[in-house]
């Protein structure tokens, strides 16, 4: 805070106001409503309603579709984080060696952050599309019985393919930045003492990247649970048998689609434990940079 | 010396992969817009630009039925547009605002105020998302401008990161002009906002993205065609392409993507050095 600042006044309160309104009525109200309907068992007309405890968390979080679709989630966000960090981390140190054409990889390779994650899905869905589709049909011809509409793991490997692809840019952008943040005197330090380019690396390089790399594998665990929602519902919509469904789509369509409030709403806070977790963990690591 | 060219050499060749694997899925989609939806259901996809340019988005930017049952592209591309903007300007304002009171005044109730604030970070539209659509259908908010900005603004992304620059702005000037008997409201407006130029546009561009980009709340808060964003027309034609029917159109599902892509990389491009630096001063 400031050492300097204004007096007692009610002028903070009125430059504080819309956003609290806001967020009173449309975060804090309907997440109280998540909570409280999340213990509650109405009948199939919604016309009474009983408390139940916790049978909606005990039916749903046991249930198999929902253990399946954790377990999906959790095989998603690794693939997907692991992945797309890895390409980006790959792009930006090429990137960051090259003297030529630097700032055209660089634009050619950050654009696509601006695609939103349905309008990726709906390409990828056109590209593996079994009429169209010249990734379906190259798939195939490699002798890969690929088929997208009814295999479990064709149907994964799609959705993760596409979600990499969008989600490799913004991982560049930070590496990028990330890289060109490190010193010229210990790029040059480095360089006289050790010869090897990959040790350099490893050595140096890496653990410099460390806090820009643990900050985006939070942002990418994030991304994978919850951006990609978008991609989910213009390629398998959780299809075949809801092998591609992760936590939050399956929020959605027991919520929207099968019009399960209890169980639904029970999920939803799930989710926001999740979520809680992931907050804690972002934040108990912004503290430790601190103290650098 | 051979070595470093050999390392150049290979530096370039793994970022031209690089590059044609993020360029290409939306090379292709554009060139395979560009065909007649015979030529498209005969070859498949087209990997270089044909004739029918014009006609096909012609078609689906101006003639009804084009694309949808009865809303026209360009309507889906207005309603866009006043997504992007008013989310971004409504972004900036509100935060802005609540950043000042929290950095520049001592009240009362700062901290817990704060704390609510905070909140927002752990409430993902994903997590109360059933809930979030009765509030609104209670509130008549379906359908509306209103409806479909006013609750996404409300995060706290934007006023953390109002609330970490204004931390960074000299103490001094706030001393001088309490000296000069300036009232919070002269100061808010005659040397914060002026100083924080930069931040404002960069946070405005990373925003209209953003909102642009929304998908799942205007999914949910729009019923009626007219009120769809581009984004949310992706959805249909998935769903009518999906069903079937008729001679399928993929032509202008390619030309809808194509459109839904062009503005917010557009704005990404040109104001590239402000983009980066917003998005990776706001993540901190």
């Amino acid at each position: 805070m400031k050492r300097v600042q204004f007096e007692h006044s009610p002028i903070p309160y009125l430059f504080i106001a819309p956003q609290i309104v806001i967020i009173a009525v449309f975060f804090l109200w309907p997440a109280a409503q998540a909570i409280y309907q999340s213990f509650l068992l109405e009948d199939a007309f919604g016309l009474s309603s009983q408390f139940v405890w916790f049978k909606n968390y005990s039916d749903t979080v046991f249930s198999n579709s929902w253990l399946q679709a954790a377990g999906f989630t959790a095989v998603f966000s690794t693939l997907v984080t692991l992945l797309s960090l890895a390409i980006a981390l790959l792009l930006a140190v090429k990137a960051n060696e090259v003297i030529h054409g630097a700032r055209t990889y660089k634009t050619t390779l950050m654009w696509a952050y601006a695609i939103a994650p349905p309008v990726a899905g709906l390409m990828g869905n056109l590209m593996f599309h079994p009429l169209i589709g010249d990734l379906y049909k190259l798939m195939n011809a490699i002798g890969w019985d690929f088929d997208h509409k009814l295999d479990a793991f064709d149907a994964s490997f799609v959705v993760i393919l596409i979600s990499v692809w969008k989600q490799v840019s913004v991982n560049f952008i930070f590496f990028l930045s990330g890289l060109q943040g490190i010193p010229h005197s210990v790029v040059e330090a480095a360089t006289m003492d050790c010869k090897n380019a990959t040790r350099r690396f490893w050595t140096i390089t890496f653990p410099l990247l460390a806090p820009t790399t643990f900050f985006l594998m939070v942002i990418n665990i994030t991304y994978a649970f919850f951006e990609t929602f978008g991609i989910i519902d213009t390629t398998t919509r959780g299809a075949p048998g809801g092998s591609t469904n992760t936590l939050v789509y399956k929020v959605f369509q027991d919520g929207f689609r099968g019009a399960d409030l209890g169980g639904s709403s029970a999920q939803s806070v799930v989710l926001m434990l999740v979520v809680l977790a992931l907050t804690v963990l972002q934040f108990r690591f912004i503290e430790r940079k601190v103290h650098y | 010396m051979k070595n470093t060219n050999w390392r150049l050499i290979y530096a370039h060749t793994v970022l031209i992969i690089g590059v044609i694997f993020m360029s290409f899925p939306v090379w292709v989609a554009f060139s395979t817009s560009t065909h007649d939806d015979v030529t498209i259901l005969r070859n498949g996809l087209q990997f270089w630009p044909g004739t029918h340019f014009f006609e096909t988005y012609w078609e689906v930017l101006f003639v009804e039925g084009g694309v949808m049952k009865s809303v026209l592209g360009t309507t889906m591309l207005k309603n866009s547009l006043i997504l992007g903007i008013g989310f971004a300007v409504g972004k900036v304002i509100i935060s802005m605002l609540a950043a000042y009171a929290i950095v520049y005044f001592r009240f009362r109730l700062a901290a817990p105020l704060f704390w609510i604030i905070f909140m927002t970070l752990l409430l993902p539209l994903e997590v109360r998302i059933i809930p979030s659509y009765e509030v609104m259908a209670g509130l008549n908010l379906l359908d509306t401008h209103t409806g479909l900005i006013v609750p996404l603004i409300a995060s706290a992304t934007g006023t953390f990161f109002f609330r970490q620059f204004f931390r960074s702005v000299p103490e001094e000037l706030l001393e001088a002009a309490r000296l000069d008997g300036a009232t919070p409201w002269r100061f808010f407006v005659d040397i914060l906002i002026p100083l924080s130029k930069t931040m404002i546009a960069a946070i405005l561009i990373i925003m209209f993205v953003v909102g642009w980009n929304q998908y799942l709340w205007p999914l949910i808060m729009t019923t009626k065609e007219e009120n769809y964003t581009l984004v949310i027309g992706i959805k249909q034609i998935y769903q009518v392409l999906a069903e079937g029917g008729e001679l399928p159109q993929y032509q202008k599902a390619f030309a809808l993507t194509i459109l839904a892509t062009l503005p917010p990389v557009l704005v990404v491009l040109v104001f590239q050095n402000w983009f980066v630096k917003g998005l990776v001063e706001s993540e901190k």
